[in-house]
């Protein structure tokens, strides 16, 4: 579906008029984001990360593969063939570099995709399906992003694959079967290794389909955008192209500086040094931290350090730590209020700075040692956590008093015109 | 009713959160956790500043290779450097035939295919640097990707080299039960302040460098750590090089960009 003044595809060229007519694909492309493609007029740099993130997917797929070609997935040789690829093979470091900070850049511009999403409303009617789609990618980026640290078989990736498949065994009855079923032995191993491998590889392109799905379902409401009032007129739109593949040109320029300043000046910053300690299983490391993007996850799952009532306190982490990202799938059915955009809705807007600066605070005392006081201070942040999306935001919209909206987006952008009629 | 169901969920998440951080607060205060000799008197690296700092940074070959000098004749009796060829060498300054007569020093075993026996061999330069058999206390770690795999990188192997002193007596006075155990050596950079390894730099002109640089203690320690830098990351070289070429691209790129991008959207207010 587009809007009725979308641009039509006419192919000039005789070649490109027999494609058209035999497999029109050059239709689709200028449909989906070509010139056919109406959006609105007013999207700010917010509305650049979806493309960033497609951006950073095919990086990661891209160098991924070529990383497959010399990596070994045998616990005797993974670390050593890991370091072959950082000496011996030609360029190998940067492919190497480039997918591991590829990693941290992709949970980053998603991360403000999210909060993008939770800022302006992004997830309400009609575009509730949108954003089912994309919690459903930020799970597989997360199965992913885990399978894939444990492939160079350090200190680290051992230690999080032990902590993490662990969660399992908290399952009641079925726990410690699950937790052997799917590690393949008791301890992660050559089997585990082997198979998160395989899986490593195989759900980058499951995420790849769920992100057709979620552009897909994009294209029939159209973009959102600042204000959060629906596109009324042709005026209140522009054509994909040339417009925002030109600002998403920029955008995607200012990202790549950025991320390259990191691949090739800091590489190492965002990793973690123990996990260039070849995998001991008889050696714990003093503290097993994932990686920077689940900090405020891992935060939640150790604020539990009290069984409750007949729940064991591991039990009651495992499910916070899944129910706070679950939550999000509920968020269109949770915030009720009819207003969309935070920038007209005074008390939504200040929850939403409380939630930011909340989970930045809960990332730094997941990434800090298991000890006081940052584990009362992450039961303080995890509390706000979970108030914010289940108790705050189903009851915030009855409280507050939206601001007058601008009755279009062409107002919102030229001002209002008193003197303006409007035509049918 | 999901709105209900919802904040029931949120009050039964925050109950039990607020149950776990009253106990842990109750105890926190009741019994504040007591200070530790290693949280009084571990100490951060000290500064070190080394050619390859930097995104500018290049190896100071010399200092490179003063510090294989020092691995070799000191830290190679227990430490191996599992992950370095022969042949990488030559990256640091050696000549084939140098690279070729290093190699030959070491003994490696190399299967026959002739006879089916291994023999052990003079090293070639496709080889790694051969295991190390020690036999003492503690288990002395490859040191290949050390400065990789230690916070502070060269700083911390640099601060540990030189940091071995007597246990001062106030940490004793105040942690009686800190006593550095027998067979070990206080070290204030080591993670829990007692490491197993000797003072392995103990004299001034243990080697003898032969550019004429002064082996003190503490020079032999940063050469040794520069040299360690460049085993983790021989390709730092190169990496810092096709950074600027690549970022001078970009930057010029996001510029054209940028001006498309204005081109493209004047005179539409947005």
């Amino acid at each position: 579906m587009s809007f009725p003044w979308a641009q039509h595809y006419k192919p000039s060229h005789p070649l490109m008029v027999y494609l058209d007519e035999k497999l029109p694909l050059p239709r689709f492309v200028y449909n989906a984001v070509g010139a056919g493609y109406p959006v609105p007029r007013n999207l700010n740099y917010a509305w650049n990360f979806g493309v960033l993130a497609g951006f950073c997917l095919l990086i990661q797929i891209v160098t991924g593969i070529v990383l497959a070609m010399h990596y070994a997935s045998n616990a005797g040789i993974a670390f050593d063939s890991t370091e072959h690829i950082m000496r011996d093979v030609n360029y190998g470091w940067l492919l190497r570099y480039a997918h591991a900070n590829g990693a941290s850049a992709f949970f980053a511009v998603v991360y403000i995709h999210i909060f993008r999403g939770f800022f302006y409303g992004s997830y309400k009617p009609p575009r509730e399906m949108i954003w089912l789609l994309g919690v459903v990618i930020f799970l597989l980026m997360m199965a992913t992003a885990f399978m894939g640290y444990v492939l160079p078989w350090g200190q680290m990736s051992y230690w999080g694959a032990q902590v993490i498949t662990g969660l399992f065994s908290a399952i009641p009855l079925i726990g410690g079967a699950l937790h052997t079923w799917l590690l393949g032995g008791f301890a992660p191993g050559d089997a585990a290794l082997n198979r998160f491998f395989s899986l490593h590889f195989l759900l980058p392109f499951v995420i790849l389909g769920v992100v057709i799905l979620h552009i897909w379902s994009l294209h029939i409401p159209g973009s959102s955008n600042p204000t959060g009032v629906e596109v009324k007129t042709e005026s209140d739109t522009v054509p994909f192209h040339p417009y925002y593949t030109a600002k998403d040109g920029f955008g995607l320029g200012v990202f790549l500086i950025l991320y390259c300043a990191v691949v090739f000046f800091a590489p190492n910053q965002f990793g973690h040094p123990d996990n260039y300690i070849p995998a001991n299983p008889m050696q714990t490391p003093a503290h097993i931290v994932p990686e920077w993007y689940f900090w405020p996850f891992y935060a939640i799952l150790r604020a539990f350090t009290q069984d409750f009532f007949i729940i064991p306190a591991k039990l009651m982490g495992v499910l916070a730590m899944f129910s706070a990202i679950l939550v999000w799938f509920f968020l269109p059915w949770l915030d009720r209020s009819p207003v969309r955009s935070g920038h007209y809705r005074p008390l939504h807007r200040k929850f939403f700075w409380v939630l930011v600066i909340d989970v930045l605070a809960l990332g730094y005392c997941g990434g800090a040692p298991a000890r006081e006081p940052y584990v009362m201070i992450s039961q303080v942040l995890a509390i706000y956590y979970f108030l914010h999306f289940l108790v705050i935001l189903p009851i915030v919209s009855s409280l507050e008093k939206p601001e007058p909206l601008p009755f279009s987006i062409t107002e919102a952008v030229l001002g209002k015109d008193d003197h303006a009629v409007l035509t049918a | 009713m999901i709105r209900i169901f919802s904040i029931l969920v949120g009050l039964f998440f925050s109950a039990a959160l607020l149950f776990s951080f009253g106990k842990g607060a109750y105890s926190y205060i009741s019994e504040p956790p007591a200070a530790t000799a290693v949280n009084v008197y571990h100490k951060e690296p000290k500064e070190l500043a080394l050619a390859s700092d930097g995104p500018l940074g290049k190896f100071d070959m010399q200092q490179v290779q003063r510090g294989f000098q020092v691995y070799t004749e000191v830290c190679s009796n227990c430490h191996m450097l599992h992950q370095v060829a022969f042949r990488d060498l030559k990256a640091i300054g050696y000549n084939d035939d140098e690279v070729k007569a290093i190699a030959a020093k070491h003994k490696i075993p190399h299967y026959d295919p002739k006879t089916g026996e291994v023999k052990n061999d003079n090293g070639m330069p496709t080889d790694h640097f051969p295991p190390v058999v020690y036999g003492g206390q503690g288990t002395p770690p490859d040191l290949s990707l050390i400065a990789k795999a230690r916070e502070g990188g060269p700083a911390y192997i640099y601060s540990v080299l030189t940091g071995y002193q007597d246990q001062p007596a106030d940490l004793l006075a105040k942690f009686p039960d800190s006593k550095t155990p027998d067979g070990l050596h206080y070290n204030p950079y080591f993670a829990n302040l007692n490491i197993a390894m000797p003072p392995p730099l103990t004299s001034d002109g243990q080697v003898s460098y032969k550019d004429g640089t002064k082996p003190t203690v503490d020079q032999m320690a940063q050469d040794v750590a520069a040299f360690l830098v460049w085993t983790a990351e021989p390709k730092l070289e190169n990496r810092h090089q096709a950074g600027w070429a690549v970022l001078i691209f970009l930057i010029f790129a996001t510029g054209l960009a940028y001006m498309a991008y204005q081109n493209v959207w004047a005179g539409k207010k947005h």
